[in-house]
């Protein structure tokens, strides 16, 4: 059998299942977004094979792309929030941190 | 079976054992370094697709960057002299039962929506294509991610320095 989409679709949705548990089990930040992470990389997946087997454009390769940049800035700035919180609490459970402020 | 299909999946699971290595360690360190397998594998994945071009820039911005930002961040959060470097989880249960309804309802509609075919499946340099594409249809979005990036990484630096008090 001819590896197809539902192949690239399903090993997606595997990812980005895993992702969700991560983001939903995890009470440390840094796992949390480590889960986002993953999330973002199966919605690429499913980008880059429609983009290769549906449309056969590379528009799709072009959103993937603009996908990784942004996960760049959101990893940036998601990890020195992080770092904050670490130096205003000494801890980075996301269920201690319930205040905007010390 | 023919080679590329049991090199794909090697390769898918590859990706999947290290995401679920990330998703269910109890080490938050072997989580990190379990992102890199996950990282390397949807690389090999965009190969397959025909996208070098991202699969290039999957390694250099997933492994080369975030990556180490993610390892920094643990470093710097957790003592690492204290053996306990734990990663902890809580409510195992309903969040496996909301993961496996949800990934059931996802296979049975990929399995029964019928997708649109392109009419061949091609396999062609990117590169050139998606310069065009990010210099002409994508340029707005294209400046976009450039004010984009300046300003995380002056948030980023904002909010990660530590405040000097006179």
């Amino acid at each position: 059998m001819a590896i197809g989409l539902n192949h690239y679709l399903i090993l997606g949705a595997i990812v980005f299942s895993l992702g969700l548990y991560t983001v939903l089990t995890r009470r440390n930040a840094i796992s949390v977004l480590m889960g986002v992470e993953l999330i973002l990389n199966s919605a690429n997946i499913n980008y880059v094979a429609f983009a290769h087997f549906s449309s056969g454009s590379v528009d799709g390769q072009v959103y993937a792309i603009f996908v990784i940049m942004l996960a760049a800035a959101e990893a940036a700035v998601g990890l020195a929030i992080v770092l904050a919180i670490f130096q205003l609490f000494r801890t980075i459970d996301v269920g201690a941190v319930e205040t905007l402020k010390e | 079976m023919e080679l590329a299909a049991v090199i794909f999946y090697l390769v898918a699971a590859l990706t999947v054992g290290s995401a679920a290595m990330v998703a269910f360690s109890r080490n938050i360190i072997y989580s990190a370094f379990s992102l890199l397998g996950a990282f390397a594998g949807v690389a090999g994945i965009y190969v397959f697709l025909g996208a070098d071009f991202v699969a290039a820039v999957q390694l250099l911005i997933y492994v080369g960057g975030i990556l180490v930002l993610i390892l920094f961040a643990v470093m710097l959060t957790h003592r690492i002299t204290d053996v306990k470097i734990t990663n902890r989880a809580a409510g195992k249960i309903p969040a496996l039962a909301i993961v496996g309804v949800l990934i059931g309802l996802l296979v049975q509609t990929i399995r029964q929506t019928p997708w649109a075919k392109a009419k061949e499946v091609l396999y062609t340099p990117t590169s050139a294509k998606i310069g065009d594409l990010f210099l002409e249809s994508y340029l707005l979005p294209f400046e976009l991610a450039s004010l984009v990036l300046l300003a995380a990484l002056i948030g980023a630096v904002v909010l990660a320095r530590k405040e000097i008090r006179e």
